[in-house]
């Protein structure tokens, strides 16, 4: 648990690093803590599992990955934001304490053992999000966001608490182990454990934007500032998923007759709103708030199915997805940005794309490889990503849902070519769009990481 | 190692391309592609018509899953290796008059879609035969989208999203089919191994469907072809050429591949069906060839008969009809290269593609006019051209199928003959017009292109006993497969 220890105080330390007069020193001083926190993750990657904290927190190989992958999104995402949040009025030590602070709440949720631990991990990261979200002061928009954010998830929190206590109430515990002998010693158990699980089920999957949870998420999305969309629509997803992915397979498979019809409709209805509302979006970032959802869609898909495939599928989906996320979102900045100069007002419309691939063929083709690989085109990891989710489904044999989850995947290549077309096909204005060298790495290693797993997909699968 | 290296060279090739100037990138392109048909010829001369698997290679890839990185050829796909072999170079010379903007891009982009092609063809795991039956549609979508005429976004986007659409449907009957199999280490994806498969009639039937979506959307198959004659007439020529020369017969191929022998029972419900299908897809499509006036579209709508017949011939499970069908698709790939890279030259020229402004040609254009006329012929199915061979054994094996739905099919020869001897006629014969007033005969280029495929139309009409032997034995082995 080394990481959250080093994330808390280290990141204290980058809070007190804004009384310098320079603010130079605080991007480099981010990534270093994020660097060292990878490395302290990985450090002990070969031990047994194992338990901390009085049994409160849980480490294996699968929360170390899912730590790996929350620590890796966020590394990049922090490397994107020069320029970005640094600016005269803002405050960017606040900003880049409170992304570390967020990550302490992300890995409590990925390795929590004890229910009132998922409380803490979810509320650190939800408030450091809500925060975040309002970071732009003087947008409207992202003042609306936050408030909006905040209203919402305090709501679906009071959902999830309540759902906690219930299932206290009907097992006498809050631990995972305990709940899991209780749902196995008990065939039939009471009513209130069942609410208690679908309350908290509810709560979780507001937060990873789950149809019919999902209203917040296009207007908190397109409201903050990009650099934080991908911030949420990475760590917040990953994190979530994980942690409803340990409560569903770790306690309640016994119970998995009860709860999985539910998630199959609520998985229906996610891929159904997420891709189908996306087509119709003229704004890029509103659309990738719609593809998060989908997104979602998909990893619910292979929760519902529970197989020996699904947790495989679920670490390489959430890591292609972040990546592929990462890179369309570090495009659409500086991209948006430097429309924004020509205008005067920053644009996130498919149309800031146009001509790209004439002005930075560079930039053009990390979109399109980013696009690809959500779209789940072979060649790019959401391929793989896709076909171990449609693998751990067809084991259990839900052919119906899968029926639906492919028409939405060809619903889905219509939305991305959207942005490919645009970069590729259609007239642009303006000149070359000057890319910082940093900047270009970070995306340079988004796509060969995509493409890489694209190839290779063994290196990562059967790893945890 | 050979089969490998066919993948390969045109990969690296292609990356070589991109990296290079504008100006020598096309040489470059030829070169590659040059070497790459040498390869395939050395590989046709060791080729023995047994229906073992030749030049076989297989690496691990996805170990946990047991699915391996795995190719080779057998007579089924040695002709359709030849083909692509052999036209590419083809279609590369085929561009040399032409300047395209950003060159070293587009010749990259062919080469690359070579590279999936036979990819496709040699993949002995049906997960690496799925990931380059998709992996060949970036290029090939690029190619047409980014070169192509006014219409081309909205027109290559349908086909884009049309064919991926399709071939999910594979994807889900593959995983399906992976999940059937049992060997030492749990589930593998070897083709041969989901022939030994034996599922319930019902669940074969499902599993046909979901294949045929796929492959008829490819070839096209009546009612799945409307992306087809706009995609066709709104690409760049060579990209016309390789949609219709050997695209399509991805299709074709993957029903032979995997359809017959691994849904004999669903076939038995469905079969008919698809070959009505077909069947209408021939008779439609020609009639509405009669009466197209832009030649590109005209051939798109022959093309579109043309591939029904193989379908036809392929789903009546015949030696006739399968060989039939894989002679045909080498020789409807050699004609179809060839009609095209006309209609271009006459463009080229004229600037219209449409049959009713031109006319007359014929008078100052003696060479023209033969190759033109050998490959119209080949294409109408005359006896001694590549078409007859083709089209005679297609239409043998539907007969053998189904009498009534044969001689439906057997209308292809006078449709067939109507519209491209109408073609031949409105844009060759006639009086001279505006447009072809100075008319140009065929430069050097332009005829090393078409020497070629003369040739092969007679070599394929004289003697096609050197390509049926390949497949026979192959064709047989498949066929026992189905009716134990």
């Amino acid at each position: 648990m080394l990481p959250i220890i080093l994330l808390s105080i280290l990141g204290l330390l980058v809070l007190f690093l804004g009384f310098q007069k320079s603010k130079n020193i605080l991007l480099p001083a981010t990534l270093l803590v994020l660097v060292i926190t990878l490395i302290a993750n990985f450090a002990n990657w070969n031990d047994a599992p194992s338990l901390y904290f009085k049994g409160m927190l849980f480490e294996n190989k699968l929360t170390m990955a899912f730590s790996g992958i929350v620590l890796i999104s966020a590394l990049l995402i922090s490397a994107l934001t020069r320029g970005f949040i640094d600016d005269e009025a803002a405050q960017p030590a606040e900003y880049y304490a409170i992304m570390l602070f967020s990550l302490v709440g992300a890995i409590i949720m990925i390795g929590y053992e004890n229910l009132l631990m998922l409380f803490v991990g979810v509320e650190i990261l939800s408030v450091s999000m809500y925060v975040l979200t309002g970071s732009d002061k003087r947008n409207l928009r992202s003042n609306e966001a936050a408030l909006k954010y905040l209203l919402m998830g305090s709501f679906a929190t009071g959902i999830m608490l309540f759902g906690m206590a219930l299932l206290y109430g009907a097992t006498g515990s809050f631990n995972l182990t305990a709940l899991k002998s209780y749902v196995l010693t008990n065939p039939s158990p009471s009513v209130m454990m069942y609410v208690g699980l679908l309350m908290l089920l509810i709560g979780m999957l507001f937060k990873v934007s789950a149809a019919p949870f999902h209203f917040w998420t296009p207007d908190v999305y397109d409201g903050a500032p990009t650099v934080f969309t991908a911030f949420m629509s990475t760590i917040v997803k990953t994190a979530g998923f994980a942690a409803i992915y340990r409560l569903l397979s770790g306690s309640f498979s016994g119970a998995y007759t009860f709860w999985w019809s539910t998630l199959a409709g609520i998985t229906v209805l996610t891929l159904l709103a997420g891709n189908i509302t996306a087509v119709y979006q003229n704004s890029f970032k509103r659309m990738m708030a719609y593809s998060s959802i989908s997104h979602a869609g998909y990893l619910l898909l292979s929760l519902t199915a529970l197989s020996s495939q699904s947790q495989d599928a679920i670490v390489f989906y959430s890591l292609a997805y972040s990546l592929a996320t990462i890179s369309a979102f570090g495009v659409l900045m500086i991209v948006g940005k430097e429309t924004g100069v020509r205008s005067n007002e920053v644009s996130e419309n498919f149309n800031v794309f146009n001509g790209l691939g004439k002005k930075n063929p560079l930039l053009a083709f990390v979109l399109t490889v980013s696009m690809l690989s959500l779209a789940g085109i072979p060649l790019t990891a959401g391929f793989w990503g896709k076909f171990f989710v449609f693998s751990s489904v067809v084991e259990r044999g839900l052919t119906w849902i899968l029926i639906v989850a492919v028409l939405m995947s060809a619903v889905g290549i219509y939305y991305y070519f959207k942005a490919v077309i645009a970069a590729y096909m259609r007239e642009g204005e303006g000149n070359a769009i000057k890319v910082p060298q940093f900047y270009r790495l970070v995306l340079i290693v988004t796509t060969i990481i995509t493409l890489f797993f694209g190839l290779l997909p063994d290196l990562l699968k059967g790893l945890v | 190692m050979l089969t490998l290296s066919l993948i390969l060279i045109p990969l690296i090739a292609g990356v070589i391309t991109l990296l290079t100037k504008n100006n020598s990138a096309k040489q470059l392109a030829l070169v590659g592609a040059a070497i790459e048909l040498v390869l395939a010829v050395v590989i046709y001369a060791q080729f023995q018509s047994t229906a073992a698997q030749q030049f076989s290679f297989s690496y691990p890839w996805i170990q946990s899953a047991g699915i391996s990185f795995a190719g080779g050829i057998d007579g089924i796909s040695i002709l359709l290796v030849m083909l692509t072999a052999f036209l590419t170079p083809l279609i590369v010379l085929s561009t040399f008059r032409q300047p395209y903007k950003n060159a070293s891009t587009f010749y990259a982009l062919i080469l690359f879609m070579q590279a999936a092609l036979m990819g496709v063809f040699t993949a002995t795991d049906a997960f690496l035969f799925y990931l380059f039956f998709e992996a060949a549609l970036i290029p090939i979508y690029f190619l047409a989208a980014v070169w192509g005429g006014e219409d081309r976004i909205k027109v290559t986007f349908k086909f884009f999203v049309y064919t991926i659409f399709g071939s999910l449907f594979m994807l889900v009957a593959l995983v399906y089919l992976y999940y059937q199999t049992t060997s030492a280490q749990g589930h593998t994806s070897e083709i041969s191994a989901f022939y030994k498969l034996a599922l319930d009639a019902q669940k074969q039937g499902w599993i046909f469907w979901a294949f045929f979506i796929a492959f008829a959307i490819k070839m096209p198959v009546f009612p799945f072809h409307t992306w087809q004659p706009d995609t066709y007439t709104e690409s760049p020529t060579p990209a016309t050429m390789l949609l219709a020369g050997i695209m399509l017969k991805m299709g074709v191929y993957g029903v032979i591949r995997f359809v017959l022998p691994i849904v004999p029972l669903g076939l038995q419900t469905w079969g008919t069906t698809a070959i009505v299908l077909s069947v209408i897809g021939i008779v439609y499509g020609s009639i509405i060839a009669i009466q197209q006036r832009d030649m590109k579209r005209l051939i798109a709508y022959s093309s579109f008969a043309h591939v029904g017949l193989m379908s036809a011939g392929v789903f009546s499970q015949t030696l006739s009809g399968v060989q039939g069908a894989l002679i045909q698709m080498l020789a409807h790939g050699i004609n179809v290269v060839g009609l095209f890279f006309i209609i271009e030259i006459i463009f080229s020229r004229t600037k219209t593609r449409n049959i009713e402004q031109l006319g007359g040609i014929t008078q100052r254009t003696p060479h023209l006019t033969v190759y033109f006329m050998i490959l119209m012929l080949g294409s109408v199915a005359l006896p001694l051209t590549n078409g007859f061979v083709g089209e005679f054994l297609l239409l043998r094996g539907v007969y053998e199928s189904n009498i009534w739905l044969g001689a439906i099919a057997g209308t292809t020869i006078i449709l067939g003959a109507v519209y491209m001897l109408r073609l031949f006629q409105k844009s060759m014969f006639g009086a001279k017009s505006a447009f072809t007033e100075h008319f140009a005969d065929l430069s050097f280029s332009e005829r090393a292109v078409l020497v070629p495929l003369v040739i092969m139309v007679f070599w394929m009409g004289l003697y096609p006993n050197s390509f049926l032997k390949l497949t026979e034995p192959a064709v047989s082995n498949l066929l026992q497969m189905i009716h134990y």
